[in-house]
C-alpha cells in the first residue's frame, strides 16, 4: 500500500471550512493532555470552559467583548497576509491607535459625541496605519524584512507607551498608577446593552469585516491585493502598481489594528496603560489563519479564540488549572490549521496495490 | 566625554558586555545553522523561553546544572523537530510555523511553570552557574577580569562559535549544509538527503537557541520570570542578517550588541535622571532595526531560504 499526493487546483469552500473547524477541534482535544498533567479532568474542564464562555448572558457578552479587538486584529493580519505582507506588528499598531485616541479624545478637542467618536476612530486608524506603513516603506526602500521589523517595533511601542503613561500623559489623579488621563465622556464608545461591557466597537468590527469582504471581492484594490499576494512578479508584469498596493494594504492593516486599540480604550478601559492588550495583536495572527484569511471567517474565528480565553479564565478560577491553557489552545490551533493547509494543497490518495517501482 | 572613557575603560564593563552577548551568541548561532540550511526559524523566541524554563525547572527539581543544560537543549531540539516536520517534511510556511512554535513553546513553558509551582508568589531560586576563573589568564590585568572570569556557559558559547565555524567551513558536512540552503538540487545530485540535512540542521540549531534561554535562568539570573526573554530571539534573527550568516561575524555582532547594551545601562546610571529609562530600554530593539536596514540591501541571503524542497524536484 502506498500513499500518493496529488496537488489540488483549488480547494472548495467546504473543505476550507472543514479544515478550520477540525483544527480548532483538534487543538481543543490536544489540551486534554496538559489538563490531565495538571491533575484535572478534561471533560469537566471543557464543560466549565463552554459554560464560562456561553453559559449566561453575562458570559456570552464577555466573549463578545473579548472578540471585538480580535476581529479587528484578525482582519488586520488577514488583509496583510493576503498580499503576502507579513504584518506581525498588530500588537504595536493597536497601542499606537489607542494612543492616538487618548491624545485627541482626552481634552485636546471639544466636540459632541457624534463628531468626537468618528474623529477619534479616524485618528486611531491613521496612527495604526502609519505604524505599518513605516516598515513597509523600509521594506520597499531598503529591502529589510518586515517580519522582524514589525516584531521588534512591538517592543519599542510598548516601552514608548510606558514612557508616556509614566510621564507626559500620566493621570495626576491615578494615585501613582501608570495610566493616562481618561478619555472625555464624549469620546467613549456607548455600551451595547446596559450593565454589560460589550460596546459599539463590536459593530465597528463587524462592519469592517463586511467592508473588507466586499473590497476583496468587488473592488479593483481587492483584485490588486489578491494578484500581488499570488504572484508579485506577474502582478507587476500585468501593470499592477505593486508598491502602491502594498502601501494601501499596510495602511488598512495597521489601521484595523489601530481601531482595535481605539475600541479597548474608548469602549472598555477609558484610559491608556501598557497592559491594555494581553496579546490581541499576536492572537490576531491565529484568528486570521484559522479564518483562512477570509474576512467573514475572521469574525467566527475571533469568536472561537475569544471563547477559549474567556472560558479558560472561568475554568481556571473554578479548578485552579492555569489559564495559560487558553494560550495553548490558540497556539495549537495555529499549528493545526497550518497542517490542515497541507490537505488544502494536496489530495492524499491511498493505493491498495503495491506499486512495483 | 569623561563618562564615555570611564565606562569603556573599566574591565567590569567589558565583562558585562560579554555576559549580555552570551545568550545572543547561542541564539544567533542557532538561527544561523537553520538559515544556512534554508529554514527560517521564527520559533526562536519561544524556544528561548522553553530553554530558560526547562533548564531552570530541571535544576530546581534536583538535576545538576549541566543536566539542566542538557534538558534545555533537548527541549529546544524537540521544538526544532516539530518546526522541521512542518516546514521541511510537509513543506509548509516557515513564517507561520515559526510563529506557531513560538506561541506553543511559550505557552507550554508558562503552563508547565504555573502547574509545577502553583503557589509561589516570588520566583524560587536555584544555585546558578558561578563565574570561574581560568588559571593564569584571569590574572592578566584588565583582560583577565573582562574575558576570563565568566560563567561556564559563556565559555561554552565561545567554543560553539569555533565549532560551528569549523564544521561549516572545514568539513564535508558543513559544505553539504551550506549547499542545502543555497542549491538543494546540487546536494540531491550528490546522493545526499536534502530533507535529512535540513531536519538535522533545524534540530541542532534549535537546541543551541534553547541554550541561550538556559543561560538566562541558570547563569545571568537564578530564577525564571514571565516575559524574561523579552524579544531576545527576534534580535537574534536580525543579528543573523547583520552577520551575513557567518559565525565569526555573528560573534562580533553579538559582542557589539552586548557592549552597546552594557554601555546604555551604565549611561542610564549617569544621566537617567534626565532621560526616561524606557528610552534606554528601547535601544536594543531600535539598534537591531537599524542594523537590519543598514545591511539589508547587501545581505546575501541563502538562496533557498524559505523554499521547501520535494524529493526529485527540478528547477
Amino acid at each position: 500500500m502506498t500513499i500518493r499526493l496529488e496537488p489540488r487546483e483549488d480547494a472548495g469552500l467546504g473543505l476550507k471550512i472543514g479544515v478550520s473547524l477540525a483544527a480548532g477541534l483538534v487543538a481543543l482535544l490536544l489540551v486534554a493532555i496538559p489538563v490531565l498533567f495538571a491533575g484535572g479532568s478534561p471533560l469537566t474542564a471543557y464543560g466549565l470552559m463552554i459554560q464560562g464562555a456561553f453559559g449566561s448572558m453575562f458570559a456570552f457578552s464577555e466573549t463578545l467583548n473579548r472578540a471585538t479587538p480580535l476581529i479587528l486584529t484578525g482582519l488586520a493580519c488577514a488583509v496583510a497576509f493576503r498580499a503576502k505582507l507579513w504584518n506581525i506588528g498588530a500588537e504595536g499598531q493597536l497601542y499606537i491607535g489607542a494612543l492616538a485616541a487618548v491624545c485627541i479624545g482626552s481634552g485636546l478637542l471639544q466636540l459632541p459625541p457624534a463628531l468626537m467618536i468618528p474623529t477619534v476612530m479616524i485618528a486611531g486608524f491613521l496612527a495604526g496605519g502609519l505604524m505599518m506603513v513605516i516598515p513597509t516603506v523600509i521594506k520597499q526602500r531598503f529591502g529589510a524584512d518586515e517580519v522582524v521589523i514589525t516584531l521588534l517595533l512591538n517592543f519599542v511601542v510598548i516601552l514608548f507607551i510606558q514612557m508616556l503613561v509614566e510621564g507626559p500623559l500620566k493621570d495626576p489623579l491615578s494615585m501613582g498608577w501608570p495610566q493616562s488621563v481618561p478619555l472625555l465622556a464624549e469620546a467613549k464608545l456607548p455600551k451595547l446593552l446596559p450593565r454589560l461591557r460589550m460596546h459599539w466597537g463590536l459593530i465597528v468590527g463587524l462592519v469592517a469585516a463586511l467592508v473588507l469582504w466586499l473590497m476583496v471581492r468587488k473592488t479593483v484594490l481587492g483584485f490588486e491585493i489578491r494578484a500581488v499576494g499570488e504572484n508579485k512578479a506577474a502582478a507587476r508584469f500585468a501593470g499592477i502598481p505593486v508598491d502602491a498596493t502594498m502601501l494601501k494594504v499596510a495602511l488598512i492593516s495597521g489601521g484595523l489594528a489601530g481601531l482595535a486599540g481605539v475600541g479597548e480604550v474608548a469602549g472598555v478601559k477609558g484610559y491608556l496603560s501598557s497592559d491594555l492588550s494581553p496579546g490581541f495583536g499576536y492572537s490576531g495572527i491565529v484568528v486570521a489563519m484559522l479564518a483562512g484569511l477570509s474576512p467573514i471567517g475572521t469574525v467566527i474565528a475571533a469568536l472561537f479564540v475569544a471563547a477559549v480565553f474567556v472560558g479558560a479564565d472561568s475554568m481556571s478560577r473554578a479548578t485552579g488549572i492555569s489559564s495559560y491553557i487558553a494560550d495553548l489552545v490558540v497556539a495549537l490551533s495555529l499549528l493545526c490549521v497550518l497542517v490542515g493547509s497541507f490537505f488544502l494543497r494536496f489530495r492524499v490518495k491511498w493505493d491498495r496495490q503495491s506499486v512495483v517501482a | 566625554m569623561d563618562v564615555l572613557f570611564d565606562i569603556l575603560g573599566s574591565a567590569n564593563f567589558w565583562a558585562a558586555a560579554i555576559r549580555i552577548a552570551t545568550p545572543l551568541i547561542f541564539g544567533v548561532l542557532g538561527a544561523l545553522i537553520c538559515e544556512r540550511a534554508g529554514v527560517l526559524n521564527l520559533g526562536i523566541e519561544g524556544i528561548f523561553v522553553a530553554g530558560a524554563m526547562t533548564g531552570w525547572l530541571a535544576v530546581y527539581l534536583g538535576a545538576g546544572l549541566w543536566g539542566g543544560v542538557l534538558i534545555a537543549a533537548f527541549a529546544g531540539a524537540l521544538f526544532g523537530l516539530l518546526h522541521a516536520f512542518l516546514t521541511v517534511i510537509l513543506g509548509l510556511s516557515q513564517h507561520v510555523s515559526g510563529i506557531g512554535i513560538t506561541l506553543l513553546a511559550t505557552s507550554v513553558s508558562y503552563f508547565t511553570y504555573r502547574t509545577a509551582l502553583p503557589d509561589v508568589s516570588s520566583p524560587p531560586r536555584i544555585a546558578a552557574f558561578q563565574p570561574v576563573s581560568i588559571p593564569g589568564l584571569s590574572d592578566l590585568p584588565f583582560i583577565g577580569p573582562a574575558l576570563f572570569q565568566q560563567t561556564p556557559l559563556t565559555f561554552l558559547a565561545l567554543v560553539f562559535v569555533a565549532l560551528v565555524a569549523l564544521v561549516l567551513y572545514r568539513t564535508p558536512l558543513g559544505l553539504a549544509i551550506r549547499a542545502v540552503g543555497d542549491n538543494p538540487a546540487s546536494v540531491e545530485a550528490q546522493g545526499l538527503s536534502v530533507v535529512g540535512l535540513r531536519v538535522g540542521a533545524v534540530v541542532v540549531g534549535s537546541a543551541l537557541m534553547a541554550l541561550g534561554g538556559a543561560f538566562l535562568t541558570m547563569s545571568a539570573f537564578d530564577a525564571f520570570f514571565f516575559g524574561m526573554v523579552n524579544g531576545r530571539g527576534w534580535i537574534c534573527i536580525a543579528l543573523v542578517v547583520f552577520a551575513s550568516w557567518q559565525p565569526g561575524k555573528a560573534l562580533l555582532g553579538a559582542l557589539l550588541f552586548g557592549a552597546f547594551d552594557a554601555f546604555q545601562i551604565r549611561l542610564q546610571a549617569q544621566i537617567g535622571q534626565v532621560v526616561p529609562g524606557q528610552v534606554f530600554l528601547m535601544m536594543p530593539y531600535l539598534l537591531s532595526i537599524v542594523a537590519l536596514i543598514l545591511v539589508a540591501r547587501r545581505a546575501d541571503y541563502p538562496r533557498a531560504l524559505l523554499q521547501p524542497w520535494t524529493k526529485g524536484q527540478r528547477h
